[in-house]
């Protein structure tokens, strides 16, 4: 895990985020307030240029995880920014202590790196209050910690950590589809938020499959 | 004093609402986070931190923070946890609406009250008193 890889995947995401503004603001449209696609990719594409203007091939990982949190708590607004910006900070300090714990020229493995992943999950749990089949990003990121951990622990390489962990995420996504919503505006329409996907799941899903494909090196 | 910080989605929503503090508490010190670090309708931790501490390090007797809406309540965590443990102390959160209990708290802070005394100022029940009694309960015009 460098600090090269982690610009990658954030550069990857912000891309896709870009593509995927109208769809992802779409679906917030259906059960929310209609701004998640746009909020996203003003934060990402600030990020982005942030990225592209410091020296991130030397960088630490956990500082750039740390500062994409900063950028992305201070621009994207609203719950999603909070939590997503909680989640890439959380990620970063985790990181950090990882990489300052383990013993020289030694790499972090997959099942560290699942347990950085835990703990930016943990971070959104806590500061959101909620936890899986709520029809938030937790049912995305749950099962995506979950195959993370598991490929981990079973000594997989991280590509194929990383894509089972986006495959989970994106299932996950999907199941939101006949959920109920609880938490966040869309649980103010109760019953009618039934039949339509969590925005905040699928940009979930979005992101963990950017970082499989920016781990295996597809752009 | 004690001071007030009010946090909210929309720039010029609590630019509006300081102006209407400077008139009715002159002297009590008021931070903004209003919007995003772009300046787009939304909240910004970071943004919310500096308020907090330019309030705090002025030397207040503490502050009080008022949201417009509880999507902001998750910012102002993320704020609050970055804050030192000796300034979190100094501040409290009001559940109050508002406007109306950003300016009553404004008059209880610029009157000399202590911590508790703004907090509570800014929690009054809104809606009890802005309309004379003998306005109609049911929201039609009176007479």
């Amino acid at each position: 895990m460098s600090g090269a890889l982690v610009a990658g995947w954030l550069r990857l995401a912000a891309a896709r985020i870009a593509v995927e503004r109208a769809r992802l603001t779409e679906l917030d449209a259906a059960i929310g307030d209609g701004d998640h696609g746009i909020n996203l990719d003003r934060g990402f594409r600030l990020l982005a240029a942030r990225l592209a203007a410091g020296d991130v091939e030397t960088a630490p990982p956990g500082a750039l995880l740390v500062l994409a949190g900063r950028t992305i708590t201070g621009t994207v607004g609203g719950a999603s920014g909070a939590l997503y910006g909680r989640a890439l900070m959380r990620a970063g300090a985790t990181l950090e202590a990882r990489l300052e714990a383990r013993p020289a020229a030694s790499a972090v493995t997959p099942a560290q790196l699942a347990g950085v992943f835990w703990a930016a999950v943990d971070g959104v749990a806590t500061l959101g209050r909620s936890r899986p089949g709520e029809k938030t990003m937790l049912d995305a990121l749950v099962p995506a910690a979950v195959a993370f951990e598991a490929a981990g622990l079973g000594g997989v390489d991280l590509p194929s950590a990383t894509r089972r962990a986006a495959d989970a995420a994106e299932a996950g996504a999907l199941r939101t589809l006949p959920l109920v919503a609880r938490k966040g505006r869309a649980s103010y329409l109760g019953r009618r938020s039934v039949d339509h996907l969590d925005p905040g799941a699928v940009s979930s899903a979005l992101l963990v499959r950017a970082l499989a494909d920016a781990v295996a090196g597809v752009a | 004093m004690v001071a007030l910080v009010l946090v909210g989605h929309s720039p010029l929503l609590l630019r509006g609402l300081r102006a209407m503090l400077a008139q009715a508490a002159p002297g009590v010190p008021v931070g903004v986070a209003g919007g995003t670090d772009l300046g787009a309708l939304g909240t910004s931790a970071p943004m919310i931190l500096a308020a907090l501490r330019s309030v705090l390090d002025e030397g207040s007797d503490g502050a009080v923070v008022m949201l417009d809406l509880g999507s902001a309540a998750l910012a102002l965590e993320m704020a609050l946890d970055d804050l030192e443990p000796a300034d979190r102390a100094r501040v409290r959160v009001s559940r109050g609406a508002l406007v109306e209990g950003a300016v009553r708290a404004a008059v209880e802070a610029a009157g000399g009250g202590g911590l508790a005394g703004v907090l509570a100022a800014s929690e009054t029940l809104p809606g009890t008193d802005k309309l004379p009694d003998d306005w109609p309960a049911n929201g039609t015009a009176p007479g």
